[in-house]
Parts: C-alpha cells; structure tokens; sequence
C-alpha cells in the first residue's frame, strides 16, 4: 500500500491541533510555535501533493478507500482533481500566515481560572478548521464530506465567538454581545443549510443507494440510475441550499458582514478565505456532477441571484462605515462572481471561478490581514477614525493598497486573471448577464480607493500620528502575500495547469460544451 | 357480546379441572431479571437487618454486582445464540426472547449501572454534621422543614432504600421490552412505576417540589395506566386472549380455528380501534410524547437528578421497546391505521418539544424538553415499520441514553449554596471557571443537537434513514426542521457557558468522586465512539432487530 498522503495531510493539522491544546497554561509561547510548525509541516505535505499531482492523469488521484460505516453504506474515500489540489494548496498557504497573524490576539484576560487557556484554544481551533477544510476538498463519498461540512462549524463558532475583535465599531452595543450574536447567527445559519442538506443527503442514498461519488456519477453516466425530473431538482435544492448559504450567495448572506465584522482579522479571513471556499468547490463537485440536469434547470435563478451579489454586495460596500465589513461586502461581491463563473457552464467560466477561489483567498488575506494590523493600532475600526496613515506608515499604506488593488483586480495583478475569466465565459453564453458583472468591478474600483482614500491619505488625523509602521512579524505575513498576488498575476499557468483538466470533467458532466466562437461559426 | 356468547364462556370455566399442570419456566433465560429481583429482595433484607453505617456500601456494592451478573446473563444468552438463531418465547408465552430484548435489557443495565454510579455519589455537598451525603432525603418520612427532618439530617440518616427500589424499577424495566403478553405488559409498566414514583420525592433539597413532582407523576401514571388496562380489556374482548400472537393472528385474520365467540368479537373494530389506541396512549405517556408528555418537565426537574437520568435513559429506553414489539409484533396488521396516527404523534413531539423548549430558563427543564423532541425522532424510526426501522430505534435508545445520563451527571456538578444550580443565568461563564467541566457538557449538548461526530448525529442518521426508506420522507423534512430549531436552544446554553462573562456569586463545580467521573466519562467516550466508529454497534442493532411472534 502506497503512503497515504492525502490522509496525512488533513492529519497532521488534526494531530496539531490536539498537540497544541495540551500545552499547559503558562507555555503560550511554545503552544503558538508547535502550531506554526504544525502548519508549515501541512504546508510542505500539500506542496507534495501538489507536485504529485498529474493534470493529464485520471480525474481523481492519490486515492484512498477504506471500509468505514459499511451500514450507511459510507466508505472513507479520498481523492483529488485539480481543483481539490489548488485549494488544499491554498489552504495549506494561508494558514501559517493566519497563526503568524493572529499571533498576539488570543492573550488571556484577568478573569477565568488558571486553567482556562484561550491561546493554546485559539491555535488548536485554527489547525482543527485546517485539518476538515483539507479534508472536505478531498472527500470523495457524500457522507464523508457532509461530516465535515457541519463539523467544521463547530470550530468555527468557538473562534468567532470566544476570540472577538475588541476594537471599537461605533455602536453601542456591548461588544461581547455583538459577537456572541454573530457567532450564533453564522452557526445557526450554517446549521439550517447543513440540515436541509442532510434531508437531501438521506434522500440521495435512498435514490441512489450508495454514497461514493464516483460510483453515483458513473451509474449516472452509464444510465443505470435514473432520477426523476422532480427527485433531482429536490436533491439539488437542498445540496444547493447549504452551499449557497456557505459560499455565501444574496439572499442568503447576512451573517457574512457580522461574522467577519466581529471576529478577529485573522478568523475574519479563516472564515472568507478558506471556509467559505468549501462552499463553492461543493458547488462544482457535488451540484454539477450529481445533479446535470437539475443544474441546468437552476441555471437561470442561480445567475440572477450571482448577478445580485456582486452588484448589491458592491454597492453596500460602497456604504460601509466599518472597515471590515466593507472588506465582507467586498467577499459578497466576488463569491458572486465566483458562482457566476461555474453556472456559466463554459470552460472559461468554470476554470475562471476556480482561478478567482484561489485568487480570492490570497487577495482577501492580505487586504483583511493588514486590515487588522491598521485596526490593532488605532483600536477602532471605523473609516472616519483615520486619515493620513500613509504618512506615519508608509509600508503599512503600502501594502494596504496593493491589497486592495489586488481586490479590485487591477491587471498585473492575480485576482484580474480570474475575473477577466469568468466575464470572458460568461460572454460567450449570456452577453447580459456578462455585462451586468462587469459593473461590479466598476464598484469595485470606487469601494477600494475610497477607503484607501479616507483612511490613507489626507491630513494626518491626531490620533493616528504616533502609529507604528509594520512589525518585522506583520511583513512576514504580507511580503509573501504580495508576492504570490504579483507571481499568479503574471504567470498562472501552474495554477492553470492543473485546474483546466477538471475543469473538462465537470463540463463533460453537464454535457455542456463551450459555445462556438462567433467567427468560426460565420464560416 | 352476545348472551349466547356469554353463555359459553361461563360453561368453559365451569368444567371440571382434571389436573393443574405446572407451567414451564425456562429459569436460564429469565436469569436477567431474576438476578435482580433477587436482588432487590436481599436488598430489602439488609434494609432490615444491616446497622445504619454499614447499609450505603452494602447496598452499593449489591446493586452494582446485580446489575454486572445481570448483564453478564444478557450477554451469555446473546453468545448462545438467544437473540439471533434460538429466540423463543419464554415461561409459558408470557416473555419473548429474541434480539430487541436482549439488546435493550443490556442498553438498559448498562445505563443503569452508569446511573447507579450517580445515585452513590457522596462527594459533591460538604459532609453535614461529620456524615457525607447523597441527593437522596435523609428521612423521607420526616416533613420538610421540620424538627424531625434537622434530627434525622444531624443523625446522619441517608435513603438507601433507594437501591432496592431502583433495582425492582430495574427489574419491571426489563421484563417491559420482553413482555409478550398484555398482562405482563401491564405488571411490568407497575412494576417499574412505582419504585420511580417513590425515587421521585426523595430529594435531598427542595424537597417540596420533589414531592409535588412525584404526586404529579404518579397521578398522571395512574391515568395513563389506568388508559392502558382499559385498552387491554377491550383487546382481550376483541381476540380473546391476552398473548401478543393470538390477538395478532386475530388482528390479520389469520387465526386458524374460529369458534362462534372470537367469530362475533373479532368483527367488531371498534373493540379493536380503541383498545389498541387506549393502549398506545398508555405507552407514549412512558415514552413522553406529545400530547402525552405533560409529566416530564415538572417531574424531570423536581425528582432528585440522578433518578432523572435514570428515568430519561433507562425508561424510555424499556418504553420504547415495548411500544416497538407491540406496534410490530401485535398490531402490524393494522399498520395502515395506526401508522397515519404515529406519523402525526411524531410530527408534532419534534415539533413541540423542540419550539417549547427554546423558552426554559431552566437546565433541567430544557433536557426535559430536548427529551421530548428526542422522542419524536425515535418515533420517525419507528413508523419506519421497516426491520431497518426496528434497528435504528435500537442504536438511537443506546446512543441517547448514555448521552443523557452523562448530561444529567454534570448538571449534579454545578452547584451553589442551595444545592444544584440549574438556572440557566447561573451556568454563565462555566467556561471559564471550569473549562474542562463546561467542555464536556458542550460535547453532550452537540451530541444532542446531532452534530456530525457525535453519537446524536449516528442516530439521527439511522432513523432518518430508516423513515426516508421506509416512506416518511416528510417526517425526515419535519425532522431536520425540528433538529435546526433545537440546535438553536443547544447552542444558546454552549454560548451561555463559554461566551459569557462569569458572574461574580455564580456556582461552583464541586469536585466529585470517581463514580461520577466515570458516568460523564462513559458517556463521553460512548459520544465519540458511536460517532466516529459506529460500524460494531450498528451491526449489533441490526442483528437484535428481528422480533419473534
């Protein structure tokens, strides 16, 4: 039997996680360093599978398969396609940076007994949400990855209730209220998507009578399973249902802003970046190769509902008084383009949604992450409380920009590549719908340099003027950030690379074919 | 009936006897519950005879090696092949041995030695005047508050007739699930009835509401078996007999000798209808399904809380057994009728318990109604009327009883100067103070709210699948609704205990002795394995779910 790499990668992060949680109280600082190595560990394994990985090779790779609930009939199986490598590469990435990051945020207060130890909590949560994620991306078997989807809430709803931003946010509120309200809101949120998911995950089994992705998509293929019309359109409302509130898709995303808007900086991007990632891959995996022509019949809502999202997403970020809910609304917006790539059905489209995940999550990461540095320093997150930053501290104004010029995809730049993408796909099959998406990088635009504007430029507001420019700790979190932004933007062709090929299964799923180009067809 | 009829049956009874014969009783597979009558009557006996000081460690020592023998006989029988290839019906057609029994009389003293370990426990209040206590009335004849009740606390007395009642409770339980006839039935409801009537009012503190609770429950138990006879009667009038395969023979129409008095009778449906619902009305009152559930949260909040978890375990586990073998063995000819009834009862017992349940202040009070919504789950399994529906109901019961004695434990740990906190307010901030404590109950509270990983979420799994196969695809969509809305109560109580602030004059988590820690660590351990490794229980389950007829 061949090493089993894919296992080991979830695992390790897992084994982390329980290693970091044993450190006693007083030991912080060995708890935050175990986690890191943990991470970097994780990181090198996903850079193997990275390298392992043959994109002209069978669809699923590095396969494992091993008896688990045989009763249910539930069977422990991995796999990955390309774009399971890419996002287990991204998370991989991200995550050393959001321990590096959030390396100060999780200090015991005064209160709580002497075993009551919320740094080495922290750390062991994020590695508990790194090892499900990876494992999500790598189920093959419906009920594998439905165990994770809802698992991973759980470790989610600690960091973002227990580990609040004590920054002030203009409102009177009490602010542990304010966070335990968005913790419950994302739990219950996610809960009810997860449970009208397994209604549909019970009804999936008893149609087709096996979990295992694979084997459902084959004996869809082959005709053996046949679905009613109506049973499929179900099925797919409820897998749907749960990955639209995950991803997540208007009118379905309020708990978004709140979540992001109170957690720290660090879990702000944990949760956009790399959680929320879950969500869309679903789309692409489990939407589309389960349910063929029931994602068709969708089709036409689901664009309008993505449509919605990057315009109302955009234009409430435009409105936003608090700087990390601006940075949500922004996430809004682009997971709609994201869903509007892969209902696209075209190959662009569908190769561009999965180039903008990972695109997304970097770009996200280190406009979110020194975000945070900003608001650590000044204590408030509101708009109005800064001005002039980019005279105290050149560098952190700096990468803030490209940050948030990477969020608005200015060519050059990776998150461009996966927009041009997906507007380019979706042209070539809905011309409107292609336009109406192209006003959302206009928003874009104005959003980012506002707040660039206000907060960075300007007379140097009184309170901001002994602010201290980045840490050597803080650039090491975002040099490599910026780098990777400027890397994928001039040459993503490893990226690229890998995802093309899957990107042709799930098209060939649908049975859809890109549309013909309109000179070829003149001919 | 006819006077014909009548007639006939008086000139049967009248013909000379010629010889009694002495009916067969297989000894060996009754052992389970012989074991612990036997030992319930030793009990009694020490009670008698033992000095005050040495009764609690004899007593405790009895009642654990009873339960231990007894699930050791359990399991013997099932290594003999009892549950699977030699089921048979037992000292004269009064008892069915067949897998569902021998699965749930050992999920039933499985749990009853976990609870046991909770009744014993002596750890949690300060020793009073030199004596270490339990949660159980020093005298439960003295009058509360009085002079004779500050004596008998001074003396040092402790209720350790508690034992021998929980072991006769354990006994009725038993036979409960075994029952294969409507007598039995009944003798072993009141069996196990009356020692939890008792167990019920013998707080230690607040012991008024612990009498007011073990009045209510047993003027609403007396109602409902009271329901039960009355529906045994009318059964008896429909098929003339008692014996679960006659009348189901009678109930299919399969029955080979019709004489002219079961001819007149079994025509009459409505003997039938309402015998078989009087007696399923008797049955879910037990079980605590809505609208029969009125009892529960008085009763799980006032008696002491190791007798709640018992109740909540052990009980319904042995309710739910009996309703099983009477709605699959009896009355599966009339499934069209009853199952449209059960579907309905099911619906709302989710529903019901689920919504009130979001409005209770009190921890108590809020695991009586997760226990009610918990039933209705159990109940979509049942109407699944599938065996697959039979074997799910099994693994859920075992899953959730250990799940809610481990929870019912933790609540003992909670405590302040009145006793048990169990105001949710008080719970704010446990996290901090005690975060081990607070995990723990975190775990059974996900456990409850079916969270993958969990045990709950196993079982949840099992039956909603089970009722998706068998036809009740709504009941699975009112399942997963009611799932989303308890999650919400669930998660409150986490939020409470880890997000809040810690009040300055809230409880303590007193520390207790091993017992307790192995009940909350059993149940831990069962939460995890039967979550992430179900396969060997599920198994078990599926081979226990074939009942004899």
């Amino acid at each position: 039997m061949s090493f089993p790499l894919l296992t080991a990668t979830a695992l390790v992060p897992a084994v982390g996680a329980i290693v970091t949680a044993a450190v006693p109280a007083a030991r912080r600082a060995v708890a935050k360093t175990l986690a890191l190595v943990f991470s970097l560990i994780t990181l090198a394994l996903a850079a193997i599978v990275f390298v392992r990985f043959e994109p002209g090779g069978d669809r699923y790779q590095l396969t494992e398969s091993h008896a688990w609930i045989a009763d249910f009939g539930v069977r422990y199986e991995l796999g990955v396609d390309g774009i399971g490598v890419a996002l287990i590469a991204l998370t991989a990435l991200l995550i050393p940076f959001v321990i590096l990051a959030g390396w100060n945020d999780a200090e015991p207060q005064e209160t709580g007994s002497s075993r009551w130890r919320p740094t080495q909590g922290f750390f062991a949560l994020i590695l508990m949400v790194e090892a499900m994620v990876i494992l999500s991306f790598e189920a093959t078997d419906v009920f594998l990855f439905y165990i994770l989807f809802e698992a991973m809430l759980i470790p989610m709803y600690f960091l973002i209730g227990g580990f609040g931003d004590r920054a002030h946010s203009g409102s009177d509120q009490n602010a542990a209220a304010q966070r335990s309200y968005a913790a419950v809101k994302f739990l219950l949120y996610n809960l009810v998507g997860g449970l009208i998911m397994l209604a549909a995950v019970i009804g999936l089994y008893v149609v087709a009578g096996s979990f295992s992705l694979t084997e459902i998509a084959e004996a869809r293929a082959s005709g053996e399973l046949e679905m009613a019309t109506n049973t499929e359109r179900l099925l797919f409302l409820g897998f749907f249902f749960a990955f639209a509130i995950k991803a997540p898709l208007w009118p379905l995303h309020t708990w978004l802003p709140n979540a992001m808007g109170e957690a720290t900086a660090p879990v702000a991007v944990l949760i956009t970046a790399v959680v929320d990632k879950v969500g869309t891959f679903a789309m692409l995996r489990f939407c589309l190769q389960l349910f063929p022509e029931a994602s068709q019949w969708a089709t036409p809502v689901i664009l309008v509902l993505a449509l919605i999202s990057i315009v109302y997403g955009a234009l409430l970020a435009v409105g936003q008084r608090d700087i990390k809910r601006l940075i949500a609304y922004a996430s809004i917006s682009h997971f709609g383009f994201i869903v509007l790539g892969i209902f696209a059905m075209t190959s662009q489209g569908q190769s561009g949604a999965t180039l903008y995940m990972v695109n997304h999550g970097i770009s996200t990461a280190a406009l979110m992450l020194v975000a945070g540095f900003l608001i650590s320093r000044r204590g408030s997150r509101l708009i109005a409380d800064y001005g002039g930053v980019q005279k105290v501290a050149p560098v952190l104004a700096g990468t803030f920009l490209i940050g948030g010029l990477a969020t608005l995809s200015l060519p050059g730049l990776a998150p461009f590549v996966s927009e041009f993408l997906v507007l380019v796909g979706t042209f070539a099959r809905y011309p409107v719908a292609g336009i109406i998406a192209t006003s959302g990088i206009v928003l874009a635009a104005l959003y980012t340099l506002v707040l660039y504007q206000r907060t960075m430029t300007g007379p140097v507001k009184p309170e901001v003027k002994s602010m201290p420019d980045l840490k050597a700790r803080e650039l090491a979190v975002v040099a490599p950030l910026i780098a990777l932004l400027i890397f994928l933007g001039v040459f993503p062709k490893p990226l690229t690379e890998i995802i093309n090929p899957a990107v042709e299964h799930t098209m060939s799923d649908v049975q859809k074919k890109d549309p013909r180009p309109e000179v070829e067809a003149a001919q | 009936m006819s006077a014909t009829a009548v007639h006939s049956l008086w000139t049967t009874a009248a013909e000379p006897i010629d010889r009694i014969k002495a009916p067969d009783i297989e000894y060996a597979q009754l052992a389970p519950v012989l074991i612990i009558v036997g030992a319930a009557i030793v009990g009694l006996l020490l009670e008698a005879f033992l000095p005050r000081k040495a009764r609690y460690h004899a007593q405790v020592f009895l009642t654990l090696l009873a339960l231990a023998a007894s699930f050791a006989a359990v399991i013997g029988l099932a290594q003999a092949g009892y549950g699977t290839s030699k089921v048979n019906i037992a000292a004269m057609g009064a008892i069915a041995i067949d897998g569902p029994t021998l699965f749930l009389q050992g999920t039933i003293l499985l749990a009853s030695v976990v609870a046991v370990f909770t009744f014993a426990e002596r750890r949690l209040d300060p020793e009073a005047h030199g004596n270490r206590i339990d949660s159980f009335a020093a005298q439960a004849a003295s009058v509360p508050g009085s002079e004779g009740e500050k004596a008998a606390v001074r003396a040092g007395f402790t209720t350790t007739e508690v034992y021998p009642l929980v072991l006769f409770a354990v006994a009725g339980l038993l036979v409960f699930p075994a029952a294969n006839d409507l007598l039995t039935l009944f003798i072993a409801l009141e069996v196990f009835s009356l020692p939890l009537y008792l167990l019920c009012a013998l707080a230690r503190r607040k012991r008024l509401l612990s009498q007011e609770a073990a009045v209510k429950y047993f003027l609403l138990g007396a109602f409902s078996s009271a329901f039960l006879l009355f529906g045994i009667a009318l059964l008896y009038g429909y098929a003339g007999s008692v014996s679960y395969a006659r009348i189901a023979d009678v109930v299919d129409g399969s029955v080979r000798t019709i004489d002219p008095v079961l001819a007149d009778t079994m025509g009459n449906d409505a003997l039938l209808l309402i015998g078989g619902a009087l007696i399923l009305m008797g049955l879910l009152f037990k079980v605590g399904a809505v609208p029969f559930h009125m009892w529960t949260p008085d009763v799980y909040q006032g008696a002491p809380t190791p007798v709640t978890g018992f109740m909540a375990a052990a009980t319904k586990v042995a309710a739910f057994g009996a309703l099983l073998r009477l709605l699959y063995v009896v009355l599966p000819g009339l499934s069209w009728d009853w199952r449209p009834v059960m579907w309905a009862v099911a619906i709302v017992t989710m529903l019901g318990g689920a919504i009130v349940a979001i409005t209770q202040t009190d921890i108590k009070r809020l695991l009586a109604y997760s226990s009610i919504a918990h039933a209705g789950f159990i109940l979509a399994g049942v109407v699944a009327v599938t065996p697959k529906g039979v074997s799910s109901v099994l693994f859920y019961l075992g899953a959730y009883s250990f799940v809610t004695i481990g929870a019912f434990a933790v609540v003992t740990l909670v405590r302040d100067a009145g006793g048990e906190a169990t105001h949710l307010s008080k719970w704010a901030g446990l996290g901090r103070r005690s975060p081990l404590v607070a995990a723990v109950f975190a775990v059974f509270l996900l456990a409850f709210a079916g969270i993958p990983l969990t045990s709950g979420f196993s079982g949840k799994f099992a039956v909603f699948s089970a009722a998706a196969e068998g036809g009740a695809g709504a009941l699975v969509v009112v399942g997963v609704i009611s799932s989303a809305i308890a999650a919400f109560f669930y998660i409150r109580v986490i939020v409470l205990m880890f997000f809040s602030e810690p009040k300055a004059d809230g409880p303590t988590v007193a520390v207790p002795s091993g017992m307790t820690v192995a009940a909350i660590g059993l149940g831990v351990v069962v939460t995890l394995v039967l979550g992430v490794a179900p396969q060997y229980f599920l198994d078990l389950a599926n081979q226990a779910g074939t009942f004899v007829r």
